[in-house]
């Protein structure tokens, strides 16, 4: 999974059905320490993320398929969480 | 799932049979500032999306998943044409 901050969001009317209804957020890659890494994508919200937060994404199709749809829709990465605070064991 | 511009289209009349009636479009895989991120790869395209088209798509086995014959041997596919990205 990848900790990633939601950047904004995605409105698209023509699309796959599977993809109706479905929100979806622009997140970018960051790093433990806040920092960006890495370039941004795209996932479907299940957890009613906004702008701003951080959250968990998965980029696992078999991840997405089971929590935002049937077995055979094709759906590729989804936000699973929304983060509430990271912390290191100073090293 | 990324963003992409549409570039190019690919014509192919050689190919694997459950590939016959699929439009394969070229496409640059793009941040959500734009920015170029990746090499410029050809996707199969369900959306009727156009060239300069702003698309989504995913890749993986569930490339494969939005076409009709779903063990198609596709591993990238346009699922989406976007209206507006707002960052």
């Amino acid at each position: 999974m990848f900790l990633c901050r939601v950047k904004g969001s995605v409105t698209s009317t023509i699309k796959h059905k599977s993809y109706k209804g479905l929100k979806v957020l622009v997140v970018q890659p960051i790093a433990a320490d806040g920092k960006d890494k890495g370039d941004s994508f795209l996932a479907c919200d299940s957890v009613q993320a906004g702008p701003g937060d951080i959250v968990l994404a998965a980029r696992e199709g078999n991840t997405a398929r089971q929590i935002l749809g049937t077995e055979d829709d094709p759906l590729h990465a989804v936000i699973v969480g929304i983060v509430d605070s990271v912390t290191l064991r100073s090293e | 799932m990324k963003l992409a511009k549409v570039i190019g289209t690919v014509v192919a009349t050689r190919k694997d049979k459950s590939l016959l009636g699929c439009k394969i479009l070229m496409i640059q895989p793009l941040t959500d500032e734009m920015k170029s991120s990746g090499e410029a790869i050809a996707a199969i395209d369900i959306v009727q999306a156009g060239p300069d088209d702003l698309v989504y798509w995913i890749t993986g086995r569930e490339a494969a998943l939005a076409l009709s014959d779903t063990f198609a041997p596709v591993d990238a596919t346009i699922v989406g044409i976007v209206d507006s990205v707002d960052v």
